[in-house]
């Protein structure tokens, strides 16, 4: 800290500002009572949560698609967008940062996929069918699920939680005409006072799909189920235990962009957690969860034609890890805490099998089996005041990465001799957050810092190929911790038949990791261009903003509206990869005595800001147009729910700056979603 | 619990690192000197035998470490102070040569000895090898022939290369470690001599080897931090490191330089020339 303090003098006051503003905020005296209505509060807790419960609530507004895939659903989020390899397991980025710059949970859970190259987002060990809600927390807002930069989305498990319905059940079933992708899933819930148990069930499976203009797209094809079991038992009153277990297993994914396909993509995810309403005294809502997961990732290239050299890359991530959380409501300070840790072991291997048969397998270790521990403390206090509040939160964690294997130890020893086996680093993440109310106006700023340590592929990998810039990527061990500071601003206008927001964030990201080429080094890959080397550039920065509004015509027509600007720049000025260009999304939804329908355009401006350099061509400006028709029909003791609809109505052939390769995005898509539930 | 077990690990891990390298510093006597090699001659003589060892079982073409004995039969015990030394001899149909080697020299243990031979060539039925062993027993002078069988390596591997080189001289070049590559940064050794003339392979020294490691099978894929080989006074070998980031069969490119750096051997590796003439292979 110190040594950094006269380079970034600035970082330091924020740091030194944030640490006394926190501790002021806790000692001020509480004189005035709180007035804050309770929603306003929320606005600034949490950026954006989007509803998922697939056939839950059945909730017409909320859902355009309701067996739509969960990355769909993170699709339609505000903050999200989806870095797409195919029609399976897209990456979700936030605020133009991936995988690596966030924290991505399940129900609190850390886990960590097992693909080096990025095919198993976490995202996609999941279904719509298990969960209720994602909880998205742009920049240090997401501290609270782990060291972040970017931002956090916690994923949030449905369950009954003790509620009264008894035996309640549903199945649904949907088809899609474009990659005839079916879907059939059905739920059994019980619930009481005394106990809850949820069982759900998903299978989908798609053939390829069809770009605009009839274009087949080969290899997009995917297959996969998932299980899950939910359950809770109640102690006491106000004392209960809770188990879950997930099981999600996909097969035959096809990934277009890449030169292999998944033939195994399977995770098992198990937590028990036990709930308190009070702890000693002043403590409410504490909640402990001990979880495992463990994750088996197999890649398959023997279906592709004229393959260089027939490899397999299998993988795997094991994470153990806790949590226990508590709030403490003073009067006016709302206390949230929470300590966690986790602990990862990542290993994944490739054997490359020589096309003369007479030499022998070449293998190599392209994660050493890197061990990640992970113990960190997180605090916010939420103090409200007449008409503003102040969110203070901290994360200070220890964060150690050891290489277990010698094999990859020695391997990574090549580039650098004088590693060490165990590194280890002290993650700090500061932030304030002030909302102020002006008559109508709503006020959000707020400056945070936060830190990060390099993932186990920027620290460890070996050899890892990126299809999407054609390079080699290798790991430096000796990589600095990179750290953001962060500004961010909103307001909006809040009236009753309409709200407009206006938001920016800005980030200046010290040490920003990225693979740089290193041009004296040798392809391992056979038609790679170059080896790049992930390095920490002095300082890279983001700008985000956007303009949403929502419009209430009358009470069926509703219309709402988003347009964002994104920029990235290195220290050269620079353009960074993965930026988004200028992107817009439009709706008018109708909803009246039980029939929805909604119209939408999505799309987005010519990519003028890409970098050749990152393997980027410039992406070209698209519009599309979707239509969807819904309507709910009660039945004796039971709903059915009818939902269809055009997606990419005119058929058009697109691809996004996020689409790996420019592999053009599914082309026109009927649907048809049939849910019947029972009480 | 797992970070426990690691830690444990860890402990277990330096506890026997230490232990390892106290071992190093204080060698027990007690070992014995061949253990592991193989006894691939007896030499039976009247009093005594000449037992002759190696890691192989059995010669073969390029660099052969060979570890020799007398053994005293009358008093069941070793000989020291047989300063023995050695001659290898080709017998072609139509003349003689030898093979470079070392002198044998003694190890830690004063009755074994210890020295190389690089063989140019098998043998068959008609053209065969022979060393010559010369020493010194209860002082007098002895000399035994032994004859040999040298055969190819079985990995059928280039490990020794018999070239002219630029400045019209005959040299060998034999590789001599790793004897087990691993995927790291390996200590490559390797032996060179120039033949004066039939019977006489002198060590050359201060010539300069360069390494350039490549996998012909994934598109001459080459690894960084290698360093070429240089002579080493200690040792009398050359000695450089080796990257491999793979297993595998890997080519190692090299070109022999003189101490002036002029290019005796071997050609860089380019798109166009995709392996040098003088190299090595490996494959583990």
């Amino acid at each position: 800290m110190k040594a950094l303090i006269p380079v970034f003098p600035l970082k330091g006051i924020l740091i030194g500002g944030l640490w006394c503003a926190l501790f002021c905020g806790v000692f001020i005296p509480q004189v005035r009572a709180q007035v804050t209505p309770a929603d306003s509060l929320k606005l600034i807790q949490l950026n954006e949560v989007v509803i998922i419960s697939a056939g839950k609530q059945l909730d017409h507004q909320k859902q355009r698609k309701p067996l739509s895939t969960l990355d769909e659903f993170l699709e339609s989020s505000r903050s999200i967008n989806m870095v797409k390899r195919g029609a399976y397991a897209w990456e979700p980025t936030m605020n133009d940062m991936a995988s690596e710059r966030l924290a991505v949970t399940i129900d609190g859970m850390q886990i960590f996929g097992a693909c080096t190259d990025k095919m198993d987002p976490i995202t996609s060990y999941v279904d719509v069918s298990n969960l209720s809600e994602a909880q998205i927390g742009s920049g240090q807002q997401g501290a609270a699920f782990g060291n972040t930069i970017g931002g956090g989305i916690n994923l949030k498990l449905d369950k009954s939680n003790f509620k009264p319905t008894g035996w309640g059940g549903s199945l649904e079933s949907a088809i899609e005409s474009n990659n005839t992708m079916r879907v059939f899933g059905g739920e059994l819930n019980y619930s009481d006072e005394k106990i809850y148990l949820n069982t759900d069930g998903i299978y989908r499976k798609a053939d390829n799909y069809y770009a605009g203009g009839d274009e087949e797209v080969k290899f997009s094809q995917f297959e996969k189920y998932n299980f899950s079991i939910n359950s809770g038992y109640k102690l006491a009153e106000g004392k209960s235990i809770s188990a879950t277990l997930i099981y999600d297993e996909a097969n035959d994914v096809g990934y277009p962009a890449l030169t292999m396909d998944v033939s195994l993509a399977r995770a098992v995810i198990g937590s028990v957690g036990f709930n308190q309403n009070t702890l000693f005294g002043n403590l409410s809502n504490w909640e402990s969860k001990l979880y495992y997961n463990t994750i088996k990732h197999v890649m398959d290239d023997t279906k592709r034609p004229d393959v260089p050299i027939h490899m397999d890359m299998p993988g795997r991530s094991e994470t153990a890890g806790f949590y226990t959380q508590a709030n403490l409501n003073k009067e006016k300070n709302h206390f949230f805490l929470k300590w966690d840790g986790f602990y990862n072991k990542s290993y994944a291997e490739m054997t490359m099998y020589p096309t003369n048969g007479d030499e022998p397998l070449m293998f190599m270790l392209t994660w050493p089996d890197v061990r990640t521990a992970n113990v960190g403390f997180y605090a916010e206090d939420h103090i409200a005041f007449q008409k503003n509040s102040l969110k203070l939160s901290t994360r200070l964690a220890y964060h150690a990465n050891t290489v277990a294997d010698d094999f990859g130890l020695n391997s990574l020893k090549i580039f650098y001799p004088e590693m060490d086996r165990t590194n280890t680093r002290f993650l700090k993440s500061f932030s304030a957050q002030h909302h102020k109310m002006v008559k109508d106006f709503h006020f959000n700023g707020g400056l945070s810092y936060g830190e990060r340590a390099p993932s186990v592929s920027e620290g460890y990998g070996f050899y890892l190929f990126n299809s999407f810039d054609n390079h080699d990527y290798i790991g430096d061990p000796e990589l600095n911790t990179e750290s953001s500071a962060e500004a961010n601003f909103s307001v909006t206008l809040k009236k009753p038949i309409f709200e407009i927001t206006a938001s920016a964030n800005y980030f200046r990201i010290f040490n920003y990791i990225i693979g740089l080429v290193d041009p004296s080094l040798s392809t391992m890959t056979i038609g790679a261009q170059g080896v790049k080397i992930y390095t920490n550039l002095d300082y890279a920065q983001l700008f985000n903003a956007s303009l949403s509004g929502r419009y209430t015509i009358s009470n069926a027509f509703k219309l709402s509206g988003n347009v964002s600007y994104h920029r990235g720049v290195d220290n050269e000025g620079e353009n960074l990869p993965l930026i988004s260009p200028l992107s817009y999304r439009s709706a008018i939804d109708f909803y009246k005595n039980q029939f929805s329908a909604s119209l939408s355009v999505d799309g987005a401006g010519e990519q003028t800001n890409y970098n050749p350099a990152y393997g980027e061509t410039k992406s070209a400006a698209y519009a599309t147009l979707s239509v969807s028709f819904g309507k709910r029909f009660f039945l004796k003791d039971s709903d059915l729910f009818l939902k269809g609809g055009i997606e990419n109505i005119f058929d058009t052939n697109y691809s996004t700056y996020t689409d790996w390769n420019n592999i053009p995005r599914i082309g026109r898509n009927l649907y048809l979603t049939i849910s019947y539930s029972i009480n | 619990m797992k970070t426990l077990k690691y830690i444990l690990a860890i402990f277990f891990l330096s506890v026997s690192f230490v232990s390892c390298s106290s071992e190093d510093e204080n060698p027990t006597v007690e070992q014995n000197p061949v253990e592991g090699l193989t006894m691939i001659y007896e030499i039976p003589a009247a009093d005594h035998t000449v037992q002759i060892y190696s890691e192989k079982q059995n010669l073969e073409v390029g660099y052969n470490e060979i570890l020799i004995r007398i053994k005293n039969l009358a008093s069941d015990t070793y000989v020291a102070n047989a300063a023995p030394n050695w001659m290898p001899i080709m017998h072609m149909e139509t003349m003689q040569h030898s093979a470079p080697h070392s002198m044998l020299t003694n190890t830690d243990e004063s009755t074994v000895y210890k020295g190389h031979i690089v063989f140019q060539m098998a043998s068959n039925d008609t053209e065969y090898w022979e060393v010559v062993f010369n020493y010194s027993l209860n002082g007098q002078q002895k000399e035994e022939a032994l004859r040999v069988a040298v055969s190819q390596p079985t990995d059928e591997l280039n490990k020794t290369q018999v070239f002219m080189g630029s400045d019209d001289t005959r040299y060998v070049l034999a590789y001599v470690n790793p004897k087990d590559p691993k995927v790291a940064v390996n200590d490559l050794q390797a032996v060179l001599y120039k033949m004066e003339n039939m019977m006489s392979f002198p060590i050359v020294e201060n010539f300069k080897i360069t390494v350039d490691p490549r996998m012909p099978g994934m598109g001459n894929h080459s690894s960084p931090n290698n360093e070429d080989m240089t002579y080493s006074s200690a040792t009398k070998m050359y000695d450089g490191k080796l990257s491999l980031t793979m297993t595998g069969y890997w080519r190692i490119n090299l070109k022999l330089l003189n101490a002036n750096g002029e290019i005796l051997k071997g050609e860089d590796v380019t798109e166009a020339n995709p392996e040098s003439s003088l190299y090595f292979e490996l494959e583990f």
